[in-house]
């Protein structure tokens, strides 16, 4: 029978979508996503949600209430570690739970454990269970799986090339055609954060894009290959054992060091745990390479648009002046 | 004699005081957290790092004036930021002029190298391994001493007849303790604080409910940044269990999970079914564990923007309706007034009280007495 699985378009579904779409297909189930995130969505959100909990959290609940009765199933993954050395923010490891039990209604959630350290947990492991749930035959299963990997591999290979998530994204599961990459602008920024954060329109008020129209060219650290962050030094004596806070750190060091770019813009949500320290570690780092300007932008629910703009401006302006541009 | 510093974590200094003295350095008592403390934490630390950042970051601020130059801590490997807490001190110390060393102690089991290079720093005695493990063998006995009293005080508040009467017991007889050096001597000064607050003069009838308290590690056992909630909750009437206590906590981390723990885990298994950092999953599973043992409620303690206590406090919802147990979550952080707790809480004592004796009017209560 085919099932419609509902995936948030928000937290990991920017770095793991590609996989999950063709691995669902490949079952023979229907997809759907939540879309881009809107007012309402964030208000439902926001309302539903936990006052403390951060605006990413907020922002998937919303994505996940907006699925609910367009659905069978809720793909709701606990991903726990997917590079053996870094796991992800509490928050993602409680998140099949905190939908569970955390909501006002219940959700036929499917909640699938990922965590490549273990054998029990392992990618393989955790994709079979969810094909046997559905009780698909295990050569398909296995078919389904090997799209995914595929799928994952080929995302990687668009990211590095410069391609940002949201376009790579609609590329790989909708065969869209990959936009034309920006006329380089007189500036170069690297704008780092979550990709949830970043490459989310309408949480960081579209940010990219209005760095595009000042003339600014923009990495993020999805950009850069994941072996090139990984070598870096980021001068702690532990390293940071959240995923996407470990590779934000040291992708500002590697920003800061090659001096490629004009200047870094640290994008943040008001309650992220991690990036308390991050962005402190990278305040810090910053201070050591007084030649690349250093900004950190926090956003929330109560943000305005024009309050970014015109930091955002400032920003450029201060740039472009440094530079005599 | 390296001047070294750790730190502030209840009465917990006296033992480590004792410990770090018997290797040979020379200890800076961290103050007890105070304002001063918490305006340089906010001063210096990250603005939306949790409460128990800012409070150590102003405790090595003022230890440092004082001239520490070692800070002792723990480590932890995460996810929760305590893990990293060291990293982040270390990089803004040093970048506020304070060229402090620090050692931090990871779980030895995971890294025994580690603790024992650590262990050989912090030993300017130069004592043998044997000496050293007499000496932490002596300072665990003494944070046993240190925990057991002051559960006696749980139980011993809520019905003293002479509001007071416990707390200021409790303040004398600690300093006995510091006395002690010997473990002979440690189990004397034991013996002797807890016959002394069991002297004190009890109301055994009286009607006390039972609390648990449960949450994040370093706002359950630090007063100062509780605001003293143990000792608001007995005044109101009110036994408290508290679901951590240091001695307990080490062992946990340090051998091996202890029954309890592990019913704990046991228990939390339907709602959070991995450790999520923190205390997220001890905190489901001691509510569920108190609902069972037939308490009239749990209150949560957190700091602040603690990302695995906002996971459990999600999950709690469900868990309160689900055992029937009321509960309360304080998210503390440095604007946290203590009037206005005191205020929940005897909302929250009002409450647990209807639903208890129904049929008594809350006027007779020895809260509204008091």
């Amino acid at each position: 029978m085919q099932y419609k699985i509902g995936i948030p378009a928000s937290l990991m579904y920017f770095t793991q979508y590609p996989a999950w779409h063709a691995f669902f297909t490949g079952l023979g189930m229907q997809v759907v996503t939540s879309g881009a995130t809107t007012k309402k969505l964030l208000d439902q959100g926001v309302k539903e949600a936990l006052a403390d909990a951060c605006l990413p959290v907020k922002v998937y609940i919303g994505h996940v209430l907006s699925l609910k009765d367009k659905v069978d199933y809720l793909f709701v993954p606990r991903i726990v570690c997917l590079n053996k050395r870094t796991i992800y923010c509490p928050k993602f490891l409680g998140m099949p739970d905190m939908v569970k039990y955390g909501l006002s209604c219940q959700l036929p959630v499917l909640d699938t454990w990922i965590d490549v350290r273990d054998r029990k947990t392992g990618l393989w492991p955790a994709y079979k269970s969810i094909g046997q749930f559905f009780k698909k035959p295990l050569r398909q299963i296995a078919r389904a799986y090997w799209q995914a990997r595929r799928a994952e591999k080929a995302l990687t290979r668009l990211l590095t090339r410069g391609y940002f998530p949201p376009a790579a994204l609609a590329h790989l599961t909708q065969g869209k055609p990959l936009p034309a990459r920006p006329a380089a602008g007189n500036l170069t920024f690297a704008v780092l954060g979550y990709p949830y954060l970043v490459h989310d329109p309408f949480v960081s008020f579209d940010l990219l894009g209005k760095l595009n129209r000042l003339g600014v060219r923009v990495y993020t650290m999805e950009n850069v290959p994941v072996k090139a962050l990984q070598q870096q030094d980021s001068e702690l004596d532990k390293t940071m054992f959240w995923t996407f806070s470990d590779l934000a750190l040291k992708a500002a060091f590697y920003f800061f060091r090659q001096r490629r770019v004009d200047g870094i813009i640290h994008l943040t949500a008001f309650g992220c745990g991690p990036d308390s320290m991050v962005d402190k570690l990278m305040e810090l780092t910053a201070h050591d390479y007084p030649q690349v300007p250093f900004m950190s932008l926090t956003i929330d629910e109560h943000s305005g648009e024009a309050g970014v703009m015109t930091r955002l401006e400032a920003f450029v302006d201060m740039v472009r002046r440094k530079k005599g541009a | 004699m390296p001047r070294v510093t750790f730190p502030h974590m209840g009465e917990s200094y006296r033992a480590f005081k004792m410990l770090l003295e018997d290797l040979g350095n020379e200890v800076i008592l961290p103050p007890r957290p105070s304002k001063r403390t918490l305006d340089y934490g906010v001063q210096y630390a990250p603005e939306f790092a949790c409460f128990p950042l800012k409070v150590l970051m102003g405790t090595y601020v003022e230890t440092c004036q004082m001239g520490a130059e070692i800070i002792v801590t723990s480590g932890g490997v995460g996810p929760c930021r305590a893990g990293q807490y060291g990293q982040v001190h270390k990089k803004i110390l040093h970048h506020i002029g304070y060229p402090v060393e620090l050692i931090v102690f990871e779980p030895p089991l995971l890294h025994p190298v580690d603790f024992l290079r650590n262990i050989r720093r912090l030993n300017r005695a130069r004592l043998s391994y044997r000496a050293v493990w007499e000496c932490i063998k002596r300072g665990w006995r003494k944070l046993q001493a240190l925990d057991r009293i002051e559960a006696l005080t749980h139980v011993i508040r809520p019905r003293e007849v002479q509001k007071g009467s416990t707390s200021k017991t409790y303040r004398r007889v600690l300093n006995y303790l510091d006395q002690a050096t010997t473990i002979d001597q440690i189990a004397q000064a034991e013996a002797a604080a807890l016959a002394e607050l069991q002297a004190l003069p009890q109301d055994k009838e009286r009607p006390v409910l039972k609390v648990g308290l449960v949450g994040e590690i370093y706002v359950l056992l630090e007063p100062a940044s509780n605001l003293e909630i143990e000792e608001t909750l007995g005044h109101l009437g009110v036994e408290v269990d508290r679901s951590m206590y240091l001695t307990g906590w080490t062992r946990d981390n340090t051998i091996s999970h202890t029954s309890i723990t592990q019913q704990v885990h046991q228990a939390a298994r339907p709602f959070i079914p991995l450790c999520i950092g923190g205390h997220g999953r001890e905190t489901v599973g001691h509510t569920i564990v108190y609902a069972q043992h037939g308490y009239d409620g749990v209150i949560q303690l957190a700091p602040f923007t603690c990302i695995p206590e906002i996971v459990a406090k999600t999950v709690l919802t469900s868990v309160s309706a689900r055992y029937n147990i009321p509960v309360l979550t304080f998210f503390l952080d440095e604007q946290t007034g203590k009037a206005g707790m005191t205020t929940r809480l005897e909302a929250f004592v009002d409450l647990m009280r209807r639903k208890k004796w129904p049929a008594l009017s809350v006027a007779s209560q020895p809260a509204a007495a008091m």
